[in-house]
């Protein structure tokens, strides 16, 4: 029956192998896991495109915020006052042209084949009405229209002002006006517990805040679903039986959880990569040239406004956002972040993985996934009202009931958060990642080799009474 | 030799009995039998070998040493219910199921093409699952179930899924892997393949093994004093001589022979039969008809059931 001798076709050395050149299997689901996702095209093209798409997003508005101003503009100004003739210069790209009254009959009926952009009147009793027209065929742009304004009440403004300069008979009274300028700049400055102060911006830690907190919650939610779906397709497949005869049900758990997580490390790592790069291209694309002519188009905007305050409150306000940045105690903010993240999506993610073992098919698994990642969406929903008020009691509770502080806690650091509450908050939260693991591995055991069974909460309960 | 056994195992599920004290022993390199209906217990039991759950109470042993979570490096299992993943090249997953069981990477690939060339299919290496037919996922998962050279080998209805020809081929590399040492522990409804397969069987129902021990001697154990008789000769007459005494089954009318099959009872001996018969016909065969595997099974389940 049989003329091949034993081992023929074996080294023989399968069993004999010692046991420090067995890789250890979590090692290995790890890896299987996280070389699948990061292989597949879906993965690549997600996280290669987002930073392009960020920037070009950004790009598209520096470049039509630059281009709008290009368009040459022409404007027929008919002034039946005879007030403004010579005082109206170009400005910017918008040309201003003088016109008698035959022309601007004409040109009331219709503009199409003119070269004008759009008639200006000025009325003889602009002085008593403070009221000019403009017509145009086309939709006016905010800038034309708040230039023309700035134009003539400045110089209404100004010509009513040395009327008075005049009649007072103080000769150095223009410039004694224009001293009394003033422009305040209100700092806020927040004292910490050590009684030093320091200057701090609500804008910049909302800002912060909020974009922590969806941060959180985007990747936990994420990837939390990509362990569940991946543990699903495994029980669907069939191919559990197999695996779990090979490996403990528990570290193909442990394996695949940080795997996932790993390709989510890898995303954000790219990312950070790319976008750093891509901010270079742009500021190499768009600087000096550019940033130049942004910066003249803004002057020549303001020129007329207050050339001195301009050149002086622009530095100082970037070393004021620099500042604030660096108030924000980046460290302890990052600390936080990763700290958060990681139980966030270790709480998350195992229990989502326990759902996808207990059920068997899609709405199943719709339905399971809902209680389990309901407080998750809670958190998102309080984020806004957390970010406004980040000491009143929503923030607090939330913050530190171990469900929904990953996301609330993230929205409250960049104010600054009590120590001890922090460290509640975070004890709580890993001691119910514990348990949470725990509660997980049992389900996700039992659950893995349990088909046809219609699972609910109450039979998951049932599950974690379970010995053994 | 002894190379596996079961003591005692026990193992009750919420509130229903899936193992109550079975015992099982299989011998080295030979191939056991798993047989019961459907839901007796034998994919519970086919678990706690694998130590994927434990049992309540009762120990297994592999070579004499209590088995513990280290063996399962030496046990190949190919389950009833199949399945690979859907999305990953048939290569790669062969390697890394075989990585799991603890080979080396090295290793798997070399064994890995031995078996893909026996079975003709080193060209499906870089292909999904998805582009095969399910006979040909079968070759894939049985690869897969030996490929780490397992000591121990459980197959749950391996021919399922099969062609004639394939199962064939199967057959035939179940027998090698025996002959090269394996042991076998194999599951399945087929009785035919038992026949032609199994050295041992035990028979489990509702939890409890009703029946074990070797094949040949268990369909002896189960004969029930039946026999065919060939004969020349006249049915009607043949039927009168034995009425009273020996209670006709069935009877076969043909040009060159007779048969009858009959069942002794009240003590009646062959003899008797014989004597009975011949003032009436030519005996020309006398044989005792031995039950198959079919019938053992189902006579086993049914007495067991009554009780």
């Amino acid at each position: 029956m049989n003329d091949k001798s034993p081992d023929s076709h074996f080294p023989t050395s399968v069993f004999g192998l010692p046991t420090f050149l067995k890789m250890n299997k979590t090692l290995l689901i790890l890896k299987q896991e996280y070389l699948k996702r990061v292989k597949k095209k879906s993965f690549i093209i997600l996280t290669l495109l987002v930073p392009f798409l960020m920037a070009g997003m950004f790009a598209l508005i520096i470049f039509l915020s630059i281009n709008n101003d290009k368009k040459e503009r022409n404007i027929a100004v008919y002034d039946e006052s005879g007030l403004f003739l010579g005082e109206f210069g170009n400005e910017g790209y918008t040309k201003y042209t003088f016109i008698q009254k035959e022309q601007y009959t004409k040109l009331s009926s219709g503009l199409k084949e003119t070269e004008f952009y759009g008639v200006l009147y000025i009325p003889g009793d602009i002085y008593t009405n403070n009221s000019a027209q403009l017509i145009s065929e086309k939709q006016i742009p905010f800038e034309v229209n708040e230039q023309i304004e700035r134009k003539l009440s400045r110089f209404i403004e100004n010509d009513k002002k040395s009327k008075i300069i005049a009649e007072s008979g103080i000769p150095d009274l223009g410039e004694r006006l224009e001293a009394t300028k003033t422009s305040i700049s209100l700092k806020t400055l927040k004292i910490s517990e050590g009684g030093e102060a320091k200057s701090s911006s609500s804008a910049m830690a909302f800002g912060a805040s909020y974009a922590m907190g969806f941060i959180i919650y985007f990747f936990v939610f994420m990837y939390g679903a990509m362990v569940m779906r991946s543990v699903m397709e495994e029980k669907k497949s069939r191919i559990i039986e197999v695996i779990i005869s090979s490996v403990k049900p528990f570290e193909l758990m442990a394996g695949k959880i940080i795997g996932t997580a790993l390709v989510g490390l890898t995303q954000v790592a790219i990312w950070v990569v790319l976008g750093i790069a891509v901010m270079f291209g742009v500021q190499s694309f768009f600087s000096p040239e550019t940033a130049q002519q942004m910066g003249q188009s803004i002057m020549e905007g303001q020129q007329n406004m207050n050339p001195a305050a301009m050149q002086t409150v622009e530095p100082n306000k970037a070393m004021e956002i620099l500042d604030m940045i660096g108030n924000l105690n980046l460290p302890f903010i990052l600390f936080s972040f990763v700290f958060y993240f990681l139980f966030g999506y270790l709480l998350y993610s195992s229990l989502m993985g326990a759902v996808g073992a207990a059920v068997d098919n899609d709405e199943d698994s719709q339905q399971m996934v809902f209680p389990v990642t309901f407080p998750l969406i809670l958190s998102i929903m309080v984020l806004f009202p957390i970010a406004r008020n980040p000491e009143g009691p929503v923030a607090f509770w939330f913050s530190i009931i171990p469900f929904t502080s990953p996301v609330a806690m993230l929205a409250r650091v960049p104010y600054g958060v009590p120590l001890w509450e922090l460290l509640l908050s975070m004890f709580l939260l890993v001691l119910t990642t514990i348990g949470a693991i725990a509660a997980a591995a049992k389900i996700y055991r039992i659950g893995l080799l349990m088909y046809g069974k219609k699972v609910n909460i109450k039979e998951l309960i049932k599950w974690l009474r379970y010995k053994n | 030799m002894e190379f596996f056994s079961a003591r005692n195992v026990n193992k009750v599920f919420a509130d229903t009995k899936a193992l109550t004290d079975v015992n099982i022993s299989v011998n080295k390199q030979s191939i056991f039998g798993l047989l019961g209906p459907n839901g007796a217990g034998k994919t519970t039991l086919i678990r706690i070998i694998n130590q994927i759950t434990a049992p309540d109470s009762g120990e297994v042993f592999l070579e004499g040493r209590k088995m513990s979570r280290a063996d399962i490096g030496q046990i190949g299992y190919l389950p009833e219910e199949r399945g690979l993943y859907k999305k990953m090249k048939i290569g790669d997953q062969a390697i890394y199921l075989a990585q799991l069981k603890g080979m080396s990477r090295h290793d798997a690939i070399k064994n890995l093409k031995v078996w893909f060339e026996k079975f003709e299919i080193m060209t499906w290496w870089n292909k999904n699952i998805e582009e095969l037919s399910k006979g040909m996922q079968q070759k894939v998962q049985f690869i897969t179930t030996v490929v780490h050279k397992p000591k121990l080998l459980i197959f749950d209805e391996p021919f399922s899924g099969f062609d004639p020809i394939n199962a064939n081929l199967l057959k035939q590399e179940i027998l090698n892997l025996r002959d090269e040492g394996a042991t076998i522990i194999f599951s399945t409804h087929n009785m035919g393949s038992v026949e032609e397969l199994c050295d041992h069987i035990a028979l489990i129902n509702k939890s409890h093994k009703i029946v074990e021990g070797q094949v040949d001697e268990i369909r002896a154990r189960y004969k029930s004093n039946v026999f065919e008789v060939k004969y020349r000769g006249d049915f009607d007459k043949v039927s009168r001589a034995l009425s009273g005494q020996i209670k006709v089954l069935d009877h076969i009318e043909d040009k060159r022979a007779n048969q009858i099959t009959v069942e002794h009872y009240n003590g009646k001996s062959n003899n008797d039969l014989i004597q009975a018969l011949i003032p009436v016909a030519e005996i020309l065969s006398f044989e005792e008809k031995i039950p198959s595997m079919n019938d053992v099974f189902i006579k086993a389940v049914q007495e067991s059931n009554r009780k």
